[in-house]
């Protein structure tokens, strides 16, 4: 039996319900997102997890005892907050330190813990500092160690990083994987950041209006989406309703095709290979080492990226082009 | 344009000052004249020294603290609950606070006197102990409208539900909570209704006259009908006193550390 297991969980607010029969089982030990757009129910899940929020029906276990009902005291449950939630009366030895004086623990005890996880999460030298005076980069540190300190069965992070600046999220989400990795610590992390997603976990859950969409291995989520959903949010794939994909591809299919931009191929116009298409360049746009290409075919316009070796190889608009797509690289989604 | 609005500004900061401070100065240079050859402190000399001043004024203060105790332990977590769980009962609850102001202090005395007389089921009006107790309650009813305003507005500069939270996920105790969480991030709002408070139960009269204890607002107007200096000095005195609780508030304002939502 997974360690924790969320069976038909539901909640509502007022008549607005906001999570549906959400399921879900995590091993002891693993690294798992919740990814989807704002609004989709994925702090109000970790929020029952944690004990903030009633379930309005379902169940959450945590090492086979159920624990829905119980208070967040006891749940052993640690919650890093988007705002940090620093007490600002404290400074962060004893911010740190504060989970372990409410669990009685003696002075000494507190002290060599902090001191360690102060080492673990590389604030030292910031023992005697209040939050104020800390970045954010440092404060969510803080928030780290502090829900760290007291050993929880379950770590959950609620969009930890969204505050932060593009460099100091890309060092701390190594951080934080690094830390979890050998702390073998259960872990929900919580962004509507796809890419964030996909560099952490072991295991992601796309969610959309409080359902799980789609869950799955990091790479599979990625390559093989299974609703057009999970295709949009996933990234940049081609959507093809099945008109289009019959205009365009002559292939008879229910719901949507999927085709991701990197395996349309573009040869030249003059190309006569057999199953190609006869495409218009219409514009480009420089992503660093790709350079996405518009191109329109049959009326259809398709997101096609190719990588940007030198400066010649970019092709203007107007330019004629033929593309090959392969049909293990079309995708049939829901 | 600017220069005429901007001298338009100091005229009236000027004529304010002067409605202010007129009467006050009038008042001081008054108090000094008690000695016919020439100003001395003499009034506030016999004032300091009188029995009555001392008994009343010691009774006020230590009911002032009392209030001020008894005021926050009702309204820290009476806010704190309300901001935290019932945010939509605060438009009521803001109402009932500010009550007080609205009804007169006699009307409140009237019904504590129709409610608690002696011949009522709870005779709190019977001996004094009691009724000390009563007028410590309607205390505490008139500075309602302070302590809730300042403790509020403390509660709302600070992520209460957040900080709760994280208090809680760690293992923290509601009076943990409350004690080491959220009272030390609100205390300088406290502290600041604190000494309205207190301002406003050293000079309060009316609920004390009726209830007949002595306090130090019926001595002041006791002295004010019977003596000529003595009155002056006193309304200097207790101008100060209150001066001196509102300078406090000054300084536990500034010296409060930014409280940030985000820290
Ligand atoms: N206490 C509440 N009362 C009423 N509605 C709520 C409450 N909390 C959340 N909601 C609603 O539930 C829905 C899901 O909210 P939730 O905060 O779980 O979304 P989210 O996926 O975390 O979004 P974001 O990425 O913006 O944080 C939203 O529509 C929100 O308005
Ligand atoms: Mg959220």
């Amino acid at each position: 039996m997974a360690y924790l297991t969320i069976n038909n969980l539901h909640k509502r607010f007022d008549d607005h319900v906001v999570v549906h029969d959400f399921n879900m089982h995590i091993e002891q030990g693993e690294f798992v997102t919740f990814l989807g757009p704002s609004g989709c129910g994925k702090t109000t899940v970790l929020r029952m997890i944690a004990g903030f929020e009633t379930p309005t029906s379902g169940r959450i276990c945590v090492g086979g005892e159920d624990i829905t009902q119980q208070a967040a005291q006891k749940r052993g449950i640690g919650m890093v907050f988007q705002s940090y939630a620093l007490f600002p009366n404290m400074n962060v030895t004893q911010n740190i330190g504060f989970g372990l004086k409410m669990r009685k623990c003696p002075a000494d005890d507190i002290k060599r813990k902090v001191a360690e996880v102060i080492k673990l999460v590389e604030l030292s030298g910031k023992e005697n500092h209040y939050p104020h005076e800390l970045s954010g980069g440092q404060r969510q540190r803080v928030a780290l160690a502090r829900a760290l300190v007291v050993e929880p069965r379950i770590l959950l992070l609620d969009e930890p990083l969204s505050a932060l600046d593009a460099r100091i999220r890309k060092n701390l989400r190594e951080q934080i994987r690094d830390i979890q990795r050998r702390l073998g610590l259960t872990t929900i992390f919580v962004t509507h950041d796809q890419e964030e997603a996909l560099t952490m976990s072991d295991r992601i859950f796309v969610m959309n209006q409080g359902r799980v969409e789609q869950e799955g291995r990091a790479e599979i989520v990625y390559t093989e989406p299974a609703t057009e959903f999970v295709a949009r949010f996933m990234g940049n794939y081609n959507l093809l309703g099945a008109a289009d994909t019959q205009r365009l591809l002559g292939l008879n299919i229910n719901g949507h095709l999927a085709i991701r931009p990197e395996s349309i191929h573009v040869l030249d116009g003059h190309s006569q290979q057999d199953g190609t298409l006869a495409g218009t360049i219409r514009q480009h746009q420089l992503l660093g080492n790709i350079i996405r290409y518009q191109i329109e075919s049959a009326g259809i316009t398709l997101q096609v990226d190719r990588l940007n070796r030198t400066a010649s190889d970019l092709m203007p608009a107007g330019t004629e082009v033929r593309l090959q797509i392969s049909r293990d690289d079309m995708r049939e989604v829901r | 344009m600017k220069s005429t609005s901007r001298l338009g500004a100091w005229v009236a900061i000027a004529i304010g000052t002067l409605y202010f401070l007129l009467p006050l100065i009038a008042t001081f240079e008054f108090s000094l004249k008690m000695n016919r050859d020439g100003y001395s402190f003499e009034a506030y000399k016999v004032v300091l020294a009188d029995p009555g001043f001392q008994a009343t004024f010691g009774y006020s203060t230590l009911m002032a603290v009392l209030t001020i105790i008894v005021g926050i332990l009702l309204v820290v977590p009476t806010a704190y609950w309300i901001q935290l769980k019932l945010p939509r009962l605060r438009p009521l609850v803001e109402f009932i606070t500010l009550l007080p102001l609205v009804i007169p202090a006699i009307v409140i005395v009237f019904g504590y006197l129709k409610l608690y007389n002696s011949s009522s089921w709870l005779p709190l009006t019977g001996n004094e102990r009691a009724t000390d107790l009563l007028l410590m309650c309607s205390y505490v009813t008139l500075a309602l409208p302070y302590l809730y305003r300042s403790v509020d507005a403390g509660l709302r500069a600070i992520d209460v539900r957040t900080l709760t939270e994280a208090a809680e996920s760690l293992g923290a105790s509601w009076p943990s909570i409350l004690l080491q969480v959220i009272f030390p991030n609100v205390k300088s709002a406290i502290l600041s209704g604190a000494f309205l408070t207190f301002a406003v139960v050293i000079g309060e009269f009316t609920m004390a006259s009726l209830l007949g204890r002595p306090a130090f607002g019926p001595y002041l107007q006791l002295i004010g009908s019977n003596r000529a200096y003595e009155p002056s000095a006193l309304a200097i005195i207790a101008f100060m006193v209150t001066w001196a609780a509102m300078g406090l508030i000054q300084v536990f304002a500034r010296n409060a550390r930014p409280a940030r939502k985000t820290a």
